[in-house]
């Protein structure tokens, strides 16, 4: 089945709106699994654009460009969760507002 | 012919081994050291005068080249002509037997190495200084005159008070200095020498008379040498500087430091005749400096603060003598001077020796019968001082009263002046003396001057009343100066006004037939004594004008503003890092944000820069 | 009509990801960004890219939201951590991030307002990528195998149980 001819700009526009949603989120929540939510929110919209620019382009780049995000996300949520796990048994607490203890 | 440098050489070595002996040297070999080094000199300079040829002819030796920077050299080299022998004299000669003097008079003191170390290190510096060949190496022993004087009148540091005389004469005479070293300053850039004769004879050929190039550079000349010896406005140092020793008065304070500004002007005697209202400054200062010194004398009753006014009086007389272009009769006056004057000072310190350091005439008294030697040294330098005839201070001072007269236009003014003068000298002097030798005792002397108090004192009153009749061998020094006719109404009313003034003392404070207590304590009299006691209130003027707004002054500066500045970087930069470290709260959300903004600023400058 | 799947689904993931981010429960969040995922799926598929659309759907939304899921199940953070984040969603914290947000979004709008292309409407068949990846992008997937392992190794260690000493760490 073929693809839908969509105008690019509208596509990159909602990446363009998932990341500032994602950016938002981020900035906004203080629980840490809500943080590293957005962090995926922001990936996935990344991931958006390059697809929408491979198919625009007709090539194959853009979903391999995909596949390589996916796996930095995959990796990235690993190793993040162990380390909530291990902020949840040190600071009692998911609040990243207490975590401060490297500030100058 | 001795090499003359030997001459300034054996006073320095002295220095220098007592110095250097740190105070551990047995005292009579301190003694031998510190006065022998100054009779060898004088010895030296005894030779040298024989051997002199007289007349125009000087000796000039150089020892080696000071400094040589592109074409300024000043050498190490000291020049002897009739001027510098008379000062060479009077210098080691008086020099030796204030040294002799000091042996008794400072025995008992625990500084006895370090006071000869001093005073031969001033004998020293002052030979240098009337030797010195130029200007710069005559600037050195100024200065090193300046030093040791500053040492001898604190010489008893533990009292806070000497050091604070030693410090005010200090001050004073720098200002003068300063003056003196722009002086030299001008006289290098514009006539390219300080050696002191070739200078006065680039200065004849380039400069005309009344100049204003040479007019400039004698007058800051003059600056120095009224510092130095204490002419009105710089001489109020001089009766602070009674603090220190007696001896150290009778050499540096009346004999030869205070001189030295004398001198100057008398070795640059060609200079000033290039510029006649210098010279005639000069001759004025000297005539209101008498003038008001001699009013002061009158009502001390402190007996070294009589004798040190009566100092600043008398070199009034020396300078007016040189702003009427009398040199050579203020060279007279200068040497005749440091003869009674270190007499009279001598004596004073004999009576404040035998009194247990009494001080105010007014506690002395009857002392003529108990201390004859002094007695008698007394009533010569008094004699001298006061100009009575036949007496060596008769000699200069009428030599001196009859140039002033010849003066044109001011001329009888200054006469006039310097009669008032010697009117009142004698009356201080003779008051002087009738107070502290007649009279009743109230105190009583404890012991008797030894041989080397007595000794000086007989030596010096010869001198006073021989000294009239040397001749100096200044003639072609200074240009030579016939007297023309003066009336003898003139002379005979110069001779008069001395024997007046003794006259009026006699009444005043032997006779008793007018008693001065009862004007004294009268409304007008009394504030006029208070005004005259305080030096016509000078100091006063002084310390409201100068020394409180200078120390209001360093007070509101002490928080020191231009640190305040940098202060204010350190400040700056803090508050900055502080600022700074504020922003590394450690919170993640922060730090997102944080990114987010700046995400934000690059993409905005992205979007303006981009096609 | 396939454009109006298209914007519909776009609505949809827009909706889902503002609800993910702003809800309380952590699990509902979790749901809402499964939708969001499903729904970009659905357009990666629309767009001709069916390869993408399948691993949208099987690795992002089913191992890496799968990981969140079991991460918070573990985690146990209850009706106290519901009231917690009501609390910390307040009034005042949502200026500066919703300002910043905005600004950026309309700068993102401006920087792609010249675009004019629009998709090729090629269908890019699974083959095909795999033939581009395992050719020029040979490199790519060994970097990403590494970085998966090192993920592995790093995840399993951190998120190890230590000896929790007595002494209070401050």
């Amino acid at each position: 089945m073929d693809g839908l001819q969509v105008p690019l700009d509208h596509v990159l526009l909602l990446a363009a709106a998932l990341f500032s949603c994602g950016l938002m989120g981020l900035m906004l929540r203080r629980n840490i699994i809500f943080m590293l939510m957005s962090l995926e929110v922001m990936l996935n919209s990344a991931a958006l654009a390059f697809v929408a620019a491979g198919a625009a382009w007709g090539q194959a780049d853009g979903q391999i460009i995909f596949l390589i995000i996916l796996s930095v996300a995959a990796a990235e949520v690993a190793v993040g969760l162990s380390l909530v796990l291990q902020i949840q048994r040190r600071f009692r607490t998911l609040d990243m507002d207490q975590a401060n203890r490297l500030r100058g | 012919m001795t090499s003359i440098w030997l001459i300034p050489l054996f006073p320095l070595l002295s220095a220098a081994v007592l110095l250097l002996s740190a105070g551990r040297m047995p005292r009579s070999l301190a003694a031998v050291m510190g006065a022998g080094s100054v009779g060898l000199a004088a010895l030296c300079v005894a030779v040298t005068a024989l051997g002199f040829p007289g007349g125009r002819e000087a000796q000039e030796v150089t020892l080696w080249t000071w400094m040589a920077v592109d074409d300024f050299t000043p050498r190490i080299a000291f020049y002897v002509d009739g001027l510098t022998l008379v000062m060479m004299s009077v210098i080691t000669g008086v020099g030796f037997l204030i040294h002799l003097y000091s042996i008794e008079f400072m025995w008992d003191d625990d500084s006895f190495c370090r006071y000869f170390a001093y005073m031969n290190l001033f004998v020293a510096s002052m030979l240098l200084l009337v030797m010195a060949d130029n200007l710069l190496l005559l600037y050195l022993g100024w200065e090193g005159v300046g030093l040791c004087s500053y040492l001898l009148i604190g010489f008893w540091y533990r009292d806070p008070a000497n050091g604070r005389a030693a410090r005010k004469a200090f001050v004073v005479t720098r200002v003068g200095d300063a003056a003196m070293a722009l002086g030299l300053l001008l006289l290098f850039t514009e006539l390219g020498t300080l050696d002191i004769q070739p200078m006065v004879a680039a200065a004849r050929e380039q400069w005309p008379v009344g100049a204003t190039l040479p007019v400039l550079a004698t007058a800051l000349l003059l600056g120095g040498a009224v510092g130095k010896s204490a002419q009105l406005p710089l001489h109020t140092w001089l009766p602070d500087a009674m603090a220190g020793p007696t001896p150290v008065s009778a050499l540096i304070h009346a004999a030869t430091m205070v001189t030295a500004g004398v001198y100057l002007i008398a070795r640059t005697s060609g200079l000033f005749l290039l510029a006649p209202a210098t010279l005639e400054a000069v001759a004025w200062i000297g005539l209101l400096t008498l003038l008001l010194a001699a009013f002061t004398a009158l009502v001390q009753t402190d007996i070294k603060r009589i004798l040190a006014y009566s100092t600043i009086s008398q070199i009034g007389y020396m300078f007016l003598a040189l702003g009427v272009s009398a040199f050579a009769s203020g060279i007279f006056h200068l040497m005749t001077h440091a003869f009674f004057k270190a007499l009279l000072f001598l004596a004073a310190g004999a009576v404040i020796h035998c009194l247990h350091h009494e001080h105010d005439i007014f506690r002395m008294g009857g002392l003529r019968t108990r201390l004859p030697v002094v007695f008698w040294s007394f009533v010569i330098g008094a004699a001298a001082l006061a100009a009575l005839p036949l007496t060596s201070g008769f000699y200069s001072k009428d030599a001196i009263l009859l140039s002033a007269w010849e003066m044109p236009g001011i001329g009888p003014w200054l006469w006039a002046g310097g009669l008032l003068g010697a009117l009142l000298t004698g009356i201080y002097s003779f008051r002087l003396v009738f107070i502290v030798f007649f009279g009743e005792a109230h105190t009583e002397p404890d012991r008797r001057p030894g041989w080397r108090i007595a000794l000086p004192l007989v030596v010096l009153c010869v001198l006073s009343i021989t000294g009239g009749w040397f001749a100096l061998p200044l003639a072609g020094i200074f240009p030579a100066r016939g007297h023309g006719e003066i009336s003898h109404a003139v002379e005979y009313i110069s001779i008069a006004t001395p024997l007046l003034g003794l006259f009026i003392a006699w009444l005043l404070y032997l006779g008793r037939r007018i008693d001065p207590a009862r004007f004294a304590e009268s409304a007008a009299g009394s504030s006029l004594r208070d005004f005259w006691f305080h030096g016509w209130r000078i100091d006063a003027l002084y310390d409201a004008l100068l020394v409180r707004p200078f120390t209001a002054l360093t007070h509101w500066w002490r928080n020191e503003p231009v640190d305040a500045l940098y202060n204010g970087l350190v400040a700056l930069s803090r508050w900055g890092h502080r600022g700074l470290a504020a922003l590394q709260t450690g919170e993640l959300r922060w730090y997102a944000t944080a990114t987010a903004f700046g995400l934000l600023l690059l993409l905005a400058v992205m979007l303006r820069n981009a096609p | 009509m396939m454009e109006t799947l298209f914007y519909g689904a776009a609505v949809i993931a827009l909706a889902a990801t503002l609800a993910a981010l702003t809800r309380t429960n952590a699990t509902h969040a979790l749901i809402y960004m499964i939708l969001s995922l499903l729904a970009v799926a659905v357009i990666f598929f629309l767009l001709g890219a069916p390869f993408a659309a399948a691993l949208e759907v099987v690795i992002y939304a089913g191992a890496i939201m799968v990981l969140f899921v079991f991460v918070i199940m573990m985690l146990n953070l209850g009706e106290e951590g519901r009231a917690r984040e009501r609390a910390w969603l307040g009034g005042r914290s949502w200026v500066a991030p919703a300002i910043i947000a905005a600004l950026l979004l309309l700068e993102m709008v401006l920087a792609l307002s010249h675009v004019r292309d629009t998709t090729s409407g090629l269908m890019v068949a699974p083959k095909q990528v795999g033939l581009t990846l395992f050719g020029p992008y040979v490199l790519a997937v060994e970097i990403a195998s590494m970085l998966l392992l090192a993920g592995l190794v790093g995840a399993y260690h951190i998120g190890r149980r230590f000896i929790v000493r007595r002494r209070e760490h401050h």
